[in-house]
């Protein structure tokens, strides 16, 4: 059995898999790479997460269920979590399995190694198309814009870009 | 340098430096989300709401760092402080217009893009040289906020360069927009009583400097749109630096702060 083998980090970790986040019900918090570091120390964990964006009004949420979900895993005596923004959030930390439920989502996940200040291609989630125009480079929450599709009419939304602007 | 290893008066400085970054922001962003519903369309309306959170989030962001260097709990920083401990310049807690968000706003969307573009570019600058402060987790918040900034600086870019450039109504009001901020500005640009300290403390670089960039940054945008500077940018009704404000402040923090004053317990 898998589960045997892994030591209660790997399984604290694991248990994260399924805290989603609660604006984007499809991706977990994991594949958004918001998890930066889980230590444990008997049964203590200490779980650091990075915010994406410094408003974010569900990081009060994906705190509760963060603790939730670690508190669930046997062993687990004691769970904090710290936001922390050393190193700055930034889109590069989505897996590619996060950027697949985000199209899922209808949601056009953020190019790979952008660098801020240069165009930004953004292809349509549900049919491909890069024919699309941009409606609002702000959206319903911080972190995603509004765009429309000319090829199959649909509107969606494209999550922003964040690199590191050193 | 981290908390542990400043001076008294190291210390002092970087606290002040804080609470002009910190205020600033908090009350710009409050002006802001009275524009909630208002804004001249609905696409503006999500933009600006999307602003304005971010911009909240950073103040809280710096209130925790002065939390963390001893201030007390950040919300209560935010909520609880007389009018005249915030550093914040004056120029951010105007009102937008008269009347208020309840009974017959009649908002200036001309002033609303200039005092933020204005306050954008500003706040670009600043950054850019808080990114290298020796305070490290202050050089770290601003490189953090720095790349929603990104993302604000563009937008208020548009809507200054688009009105200016549009009809000749649009143009004059945005011409006397200008004006009023202008007479202002040097609020917004001033590092206050401490600026020896800050400066020498390598928090960030020096006050003529910013300033310099700043301005060199707007002469070219008016040059593209084909307005010229107005001289240097004034200080005509008090420094927001040492804690001088109009009454707008009180009446803004009075009303923001109503519900934890009210009961401290409830979260912000």
């Amino acid at each position: 059995m898998v589960i045997q083998s892994m030591n209660l980090k790997e399984k604290v970790i694991s248990a994260l898999k399924d805290v989603k986040d609660p604006e984007i019900a499809s991706v977990s918090i994991l594949d958004l790479g918001m998890i930066e570091d889980v230590e444990e120390r008997e049964g203590s964990v200490l779980i650091k997460a990075l915010p994406t964006f410094v408003g974010c009004p569900a990081l009060h949420i994906i705190e509760r269920d963060v603790k939730q979900a670690a508190c669930a895993v046997e062993g687990v005596k004691e769970v904090h979590v710290e936001f922390v923004y050393t190193p700055a959030w930034t889109t590069d930390r989505i897996t590619e399995e996060g950027k697949e439920r985000l199209k899922e989502f209808g949601i056009a996940p953020p190019p790979a190694n952008h660098v801020m200040g240069e165009p930004w291609c953004i292809d349509c989630p549900y049919c491909g198309s890069s024919y699309v125009t941009m409606e609002n480079i702000f959206g319903p929450t911080a972190c995603r814009s509004i765009l429309y599709c000319k090829s199959c009419k649909n509107p969606f939304e494209a999550m922003k870009p964040v690199a590191d602007m050193n | 340098m981290t908390g542990e290893t400043l001076n008294q008066q190291e210390k002092t400085a970087l606290k002040e430096l804080i609470y002009q970054l910190a205020d600033d922001d908090f009350i710009l962003a409050y002006r802001g989300s009275e524009w909630l519903g208002l804004a001249p369309h609905i696409e503006e309306d999500v933009a600006f709401s999307s602003i304005n959170q971010d911009m909240m989030g950073h103040a809280s962001m710096y209130y925790h760092l002065l939390e963390d260097l001893g201030e007390g709990e950040a919300d209560r920083i935010a909520h609880l402080r007389k009018p005249e401990e915030f550093r914040n310049a004056i120029l951010l807690e105007r009102v937008n217009g008269s009347g208020t968000y309840l009974d017959k706003p009649d908002y200036d969307w001309a002033f609303a893009v200039v005092r933020n573009y204005f306050y954008a570019v500003h706040k670009h600058i600043r950054l850019e040289s808080l990114r290298m402060s020796s305070y490290e987790p202050l050089a770290n918040a601003a490189k953090k906020i720095m790349t929603e900034q990104y993302y604000h600086l563009m937008h208020w870019d548009i809507w200054f360069k688009q009105l200016l450039m549009s009809t000749e109504d649009a143009k004059h009001r945005m011409l006397s927009a200008v004006d009023r901020v202008w007479r202002d500005f040097g609020g917004v640009l001033t590092l206050g009583p401490f600026y020896g300290e800050i400066v020498k403390a390598g928090l960030i670089e020096d006050e003529p400097l910013l300033k310099k960039r700043w301005l060199n940054r707007i002469e070219k945008v008016f040059s593209e749109t084909g307005i010229t500077v107005p001289g240097e940018p004034l200080i005509e009704s008090g420094n927001g630096r040492k804690g001088e404000h109009t009454p707008d402040l009180a009446e803004a923090l009075s009303t923001l702060s109503e519900v934890y004053a009210t009961n401290p317990a409830s979260g912000w």
